[in-house]
Order: C-alpha cells, then sequence, then structure tokens
C-alpha cells in the first residue's frame, strides 16, 4: 500500500516536472528565481488551505466554510489593525488565528456532539460567516490606508530569498507532516476515516478526532485570512469567494480520498502546487486567463479517474456498488 | 439425508403490522415543521411590511427563485439516491450562453428553449456517465465538472455579454403567463402566475406523483437507503443514478433559458453561486444527505419558506448578505435542534 501511494506522488511529481520544463522551453523567464518566488508566495496560502481541508476529508467530513472563515477572521484582524495600530503584529495575526480557531470550533461542535452532516453545516456556517462580515464591519471594506504599516509589510519581507508567507508555509507543512505521520492523534485521524468501527474497537474518540479536524481547518483558515488580507491590502465581504471549491480540487488533484482515511502531506503539496502552477503559466505563455478555470475542470478530472483506476482491485467484479462503498 | 429444520426463529420473518399513528409523529413530521415556518413566515412580513401580501408583489417574488426551484426537484431526488451535483450552476451558465448565441443566429423562442435544454442535457449525460459508468464520487466530479463548464463558458465567451433576444422571448420570461382576472368578488380571482413558476407547480407534481406513486419512485427510496441490497433486489441502480444527473442537466438548461428570458443578457458569471442555494433548499426540504429520506411537497415548502423569507426582508431593506446569515442559520437550527430534542428524550428514559 505504502508503495502505491508514493508512486502516485511520483507520477504527479514527474507530470509537473515534465509541464514546468516544456513551459521553461518555451518561455525561460517561467523558471527564473523571481518568478518561482512569486509563484510560490502566490500559492503559499492554498499549499495551507488544501492541508487543512485534506485534515478534515481524512475524517470523512469536508469543510465548505473554509473560505468564508478566511474572509471573517481577515476582517478581524484588518479592524484591529484599523482601530487599535499600536497592537503588536504578532497580537494582530494571533487575533486571525483566534477568530478561525473560534468558528472551526463551532462547525466541529455541532458535526461532532450534534451528527450535523458535515456538508449540511459547513454549507450553512459558510453563509453565516460571510454574511457576519458585513455585519461586523458595518458594510465598508477596510482598505490598505486603513491597515497599519507592520501589518502590510510583514507578508512582503523577504528572508533567505522567499517571502514571509512562503517560509510560513514551508513551517506549517512541516508541522502537519509531523503531526499526521508521528502523534497518535494524526494517527487517529486516519483511523478513523479509514473505518470508523475499528476505529471504536481501538478506543479512538470520533467525535474528539472530527471537533480536532474541523478546529485545525478553522485555525489555518484564520491564518490564511491575515495572510490574504494583508498581502491583497483590502479586506471584504467577497474575498476569496468560491475559494473552498479551489482548495478541494487541490486536495483531489493531490490524491485525496473524498471516501476518507486517504491522503498525505507530500500528494496535496503537489496537488496546490499543480493548480498555482496553472494559474502563474497561463499568463507567461501568454494563454488568455479565462482558459484558468476550464483547466483546472479538467485536470480535477482527470485526476479523478486516475486515482479512481489505481484504486481498483484486481478481484472479481461483480458489484460495483461494493467497491464504491467501500471507498465511500 | 433428511431435511434439516429451519433453525431461525419464526418471529425474524414476521412482518408487524405498522404501528398506530400517533399526534407527535404527525406534529414531528418535517412538512408539518416547514407550514408552520411558512406560516410563521408570512404572519412576521404581514406584520412588518404593509406591501407583503400583494398579489403583484407576491406573484413578482416567485420570478427570482423559480429557476432554482425548478432545479431543486432534480437535486432533491440526486440527494435522496445518495448523490449530489454541483455542477447545476455552471450548467446554468453554459446552456445561457448557448442560448445568446443561438439568439444572435436568429432563433424563434421554440428552438431558444431547446438549444437550452439541449445543452443541459448533454452536460447531464457527461456528468452522469462519468458517476455512473466509472463509479466515481459524484461530489468530486461535479467539482470538477463545474469547473469545466464554467471555465468554457469564460473561454467562448470572455468579457463580453450577449444581449440581442427576440422580444417574444422576452416576453415570456419577464410578463405574467397568466394574467390577472378579477371575477366580481373581492377575493375569488385568477392570481398573475409567471411562466417559471407555473413550470415549477406543473414540474413539482410531476416529480411529486413519480416519487411517491410509482415503482421507480420506490426504487429511488431503495437506492438510497441501502444502493446494495438495492441492486441485489435487481433495481438497475447504475441506469437510474445516470438517469438522474442526465434529468438534473436537463432541468439546468430549462431554469438557463428561463433566467436568459428573463435577465435579457448573458455574462459568463451567470448564475454564480446557485448551486448553494439549490442544495440549501433540498435540505431544509427534509431530504437526507445520507439518503433514502426525504419529500417532494418538503421540498416545494422549503422553496416557498426561502422565497418569501428574501422577499420579505428585501421588502423591509435588510442586505442581501445578511439575509442569507438568517437562511445559513436557519438552515442549521432546523436541523440541529430536532437532534437536540431527540437528545434530551433519550437521556430522559435512559
Amino acid at each position: 500500500m505504502k508503495a502505491l501511494f508514493n508512486t502516485r506522488e511520483l507520477v504527479l511529481a514527474l507530470i509537473l516536472i515534465v509541464g514546468i520544463a516544456a513551459i521553461s522551453l518555451y518561455q525561460p523567464a517561467f523558471l527564473s528565481w523571481g518568478n518561482v518566488g512569486d509563484m510560490l508566495t502566490e500559492t503559499s496560502v492554498l499549499f495551507m488551505m488544501a492541508l487543512a481541508q485534506m485534515v478534515v476529508i481524512l475524517t470523512r467530513g469536508i469543510d465548505l466554510s473554509v473560505a468564508a472563515n478566511l474572509a471573517l477572521s481577515g476582517m478581524m484582524a484588518a479592524l484591529v489593525s484599523q482601530y487599535y495600530p499600536e497592537t503588536p503584529l504578532v497580537l494582530m495575526i494571533l487575533t486571525g488565528v483566534l477568530c478561525g480557531l473560534v468558528l472551526g470550533l463551532i462547525n466541529g461542535a455541532l458535526i461532532a456532539f450534534l451528527g450535523i452532516p458535515p456538508i449540511v453545516m459547513t454549507l450553512g456556517t459558510l453563509a453565516v460567516f460571510r454574511g457576519m462580515i458585513i455585519i461586523i464591519a458595518g458594510g465598508d471594506q477596510v482598505n490598505a490606508s486603513e491597515m497599519s504599516a507592520a501589518f502590510q509589510v510583514f507578508p512582503k519581507r523577504v528572508f533567505l530569498g522567499l517571502t514571509s508567507p512562503v517560509w510560513i508555509a514551508i513551517a506549517v507543512s512541516i508541522l502537519f507532516w509531523i503531526f499526521l505521520n508521528f502523534t497518535r492523534a494524526g494517527r487517529g485521524l486516519y483511523a478513523v476515516g479509514g473505518n470508523p468501527v475499528a476505529a471504536r474497537y481501538c478506543g479512538i474518540d470520533q467525535r474528539k478526532q472530527e471537533l480536532l479536524a474541523y478546529s485545525i481547518s478553522g485555525a489555518v483558515a484564520g491564518l490564511c485570512g491575515y495572510l490574504w488580507v494583508s498581502r491583497y491590502g483590502v479586506a471584504y465581504s467577497e474575498i476569496a469567494s468560491g475559494y473552498e471549491l479551489t482548495v478541494i480540487a487541490a486536495c483531489v488533484i493531490g490524491g485525496v480520498s473524498i471516501g476518507g482515511g486517504i491522503g498525505t502531506v507530500p500528494g496535496t503539496l503537489l496537488g496546490a502546487l499543480f493548480l498555482g502552477i496553472v494559474m502563474t503559466a497561463l499568463p507567461v505563455m501568454q494563454i488568455s486567463p479565462f482558459w484558468q478555470m476550464a483547466i483546472s475542470g479538467a485536470v480535477i478530472l482527470a485526476a479523478v479517474v486516475i486515482n479512481a483506476r489505481a484504486e481498483r482491485r484486481p478481484d472479481k467484479l461483480i458489484l460495483p456498488e461494493a467497491r464504491r462503498l467501500r471507498r465511500v | 439425508m433428511t431435511m434439516s429444520e429451519p433453525v431461525a426463529s419464526e418471529d425474524r420473518y414476521t412482518v408487524l403490522d405498522a404501528p398506530p399513528r400517533r399526534w407527535r409523529d404527525v406534529l414531528m413530521r418535517w412538512e408539518v415543521i416547514l407550514v408552520i415556518l411558512l406560516a410563521l413566515t408570512i404572519i412576521v412580513n404581514t406584520i412588518a411590511s404593509p406591501y407583503f401580501l400583494d398579489v403583484f408583489n407576491l406573484a413578482d417574488a416567485t420570478f427570482n427563485f423559480s429557476e432554482k426551484a425548478i432545479i431543486a426537484l432534480a437535486m432533491a431526488l440526486l440527494i435522496l439516491v445518495r448523490e449530489i451535483d454541483l455542477s447545476v450552476a455552471a450548467i446554468v451558465a453554459l446552456a445561457a450562453m448557448g442560448v445568446g448565441y443561438a439568439a444572435e443566429a436568429g432563433f424563434g423562442p421554440v428552438s431558444l428553449f431547446a438549444t437550452g435544454i439541449g445543452i443541459g442535457l448533454l452536460c447531464g449525460v457527461f456528468n452522469g456517465m462519468l458517476v455512473s459508468y466509472f463509479s466515481l464520487p459524484s461530489i468530486v466530479v461535479t467539482i470538477g465538472t463545474m469547473s469545466l463548464f464554467r471555465g468554457l463558458t469564460q473561454v467562448i465567451l470572455g468579457d463580453q455579454a450577449k444581449t440581442k433576444y427576440p422580444p417574444e422571448f422576452l416576453d415570456l420570461g419577464q410578463s405574467y403567463f397568466i394574467k390577472m382576472k378579477e371575477t366580481g368578488i373581492s377575493w375569488l380571482f385568477i392570481p398573475p402566475v409567471p411562466l417559471s413558476f407555473l413550470i415549477f407547480l406543473a414540474l413539482a407534481v410531476l416529480f411529486g406523483l413519480i416519487l411517491h406513486r410509482t415503482a421507480v419512485g420506490r426504487q429511488l427510496f431503495a437506492m438510497g437507503s441501502n444502493p446494495v441490497a438495492a441492486r441485489f433486489s435487481g433495481i438497475p441502480v447504475a441506469k437510474l443514478r445516470f438517469i438522474l444527473f442526465v434529468v438534473s442537466g436537463l432541468l439546468s438548461g430549462l431554469a438557463a433559458v428561463l433566467l436568459v428570458a428573463r435577465l435579457g443578457s448573458v455574462r459568463s458569471n451567470i448564475g454564480v453561486g446557485w448551486e448553494l442555494d439549490i442544495v440549501t433548499m433540498v435540505i431544509l426540504g427534509g431530504v437526507s444527505i445520507a439518503g433514502g429520506v426525504g419529500s417532494i411537497l418538503g421540498v416545494v415548502l422549503a422553496v416557498l419558506v426561502l422565497g418569501l423569507l428574501t422577499f420579505g426582508m428585501s421588502l423591509n431593506n435588510i442586505p442581501g448578505q445578511v439575509v442569507s446569515v438568517y437562511i445559513g442559520a436557519l438552515l442549521i437550527a432546523v436541523i440541529a435542534i430536532p437532534r437536540i430534542v431527540e437528545r434530551i428524550r433519550l437521556r430522559g428514559t435512559r
């Protein structure tokens, strides 16, 4: 099994390398340090959001409220910066993270302890969070001129050739990798998603695991909310609208099974990188940006078909539904 | 060798009669809760605004939700059998674009309807093939086709808008299909009805009859409750699933035509975010996301609750996104409260 996962990521990595090679043959500037740095900075939020979404999908859940959470947490951080510009930067970032964490806990608590289906719960909170932005900000937006200087400068700061969002994404990725591979709670997430009944017999509390997964998803969305708002210099109710589906797409391309229990940190990162490259390569290739969505759609479909073939076992196929059930 | 006696006890194979109906069961039915919600919505809105209970205002309010409601009927059947179609809004966009180009080429109203419905149908066939014959999870497939269909619309349409339509086509979408008729008695009259709402009502009756009165309807419930058992019972699960996705595409195409006729303009962002509104309608209508539970009556009631709630709030100048807070909270509350009640009741008996 382990070998199978490794090859799948290897295939994705190979496709990426071939793609990058083809693009840079056509346009050598694509591989310049400046462009690669820009692309990583642009994709850093997607890296983190995809990892957090993977944690939720591992438990057989889904979090559709992440983009709305990002926008609301970003707005909270921006409001702190607007009205209390003297606040240390760490506290402003912490505001975003805490706000996201609380929103994630609300999702997690109702899903885990009341058994509300995740898709229903997060669909509801998606609408609620977006509307809350209008309510708390009184319908206004926070512009760059109203944010404090420290708030805005941080994501543009360069350290050892990479911007701070990229470094944060690297740190978060390493933390996720350690958490998912070497901690009891992290392995529990795989167990709960892979086989809830067996996990229960092993003494793993499914509700605690779910609460944990949605809290992580919320906190990461909060952190990304700060990064998004400070980088683009504006906070309003529509930022990152529809981004939740991009995040899920990154997971799917990266080989995370929507049926739970399957997914790795490197795979998800590659999936996010794939989308990041598609988005940044099109302008370089002088292809209309209108192609972006169609291409990512085609890639998602290709990834699902390929992943399903990889999961297909050589046993005799009497009842497709039975296999479907095992996976879903 | 002698035949051994069957070991299983007899009562295992005895099918008990349905338990007698009790008042509490009737009152706890989802449709009853929705009727109460609908009544509350109407009462509160009537008190809040004198313009709410006006026949013409109410008829105009139906314009805003009928197209989504038409798609919600197909979505209800999909969710009932544990599937979902998140690409409906993208199909609306692609079909609407087709209608836009066809109108520019000089098509008449009938061929415009055929164009939109045809494109929707093809998109539905594509979804259905991927889900049914590759046996892929529909949520992932339709997230993919959502990007693909919407992306194609963006590629072809770019940043332009299609705004040329024959007047008789626009008339279908913008005027009342059934005109207001007084009979002389003040409370007895034929209300004005827009075409889209009329189509929604007709389809709701059709879907209700199919789901609740035919063998196919029972098969859908069986598929939703237990797909494997349904397959072993000889129900053509894959075929039915395929047909449902085709129906979903077809109705999305129909909704697209009605939407274009109403708006008179098509851009690539037409109908963005509709899929979530439609799923909200279906879930509020009491269709279980886990499959096997739901009714068309519930979906129709939920459509009316959401539509009138939105209309009433807009009459009172509440901004759209604040309305969505109430709708999101309503969705969660309506799902959560019965579970909390159940939990408290179970605690009492333990």
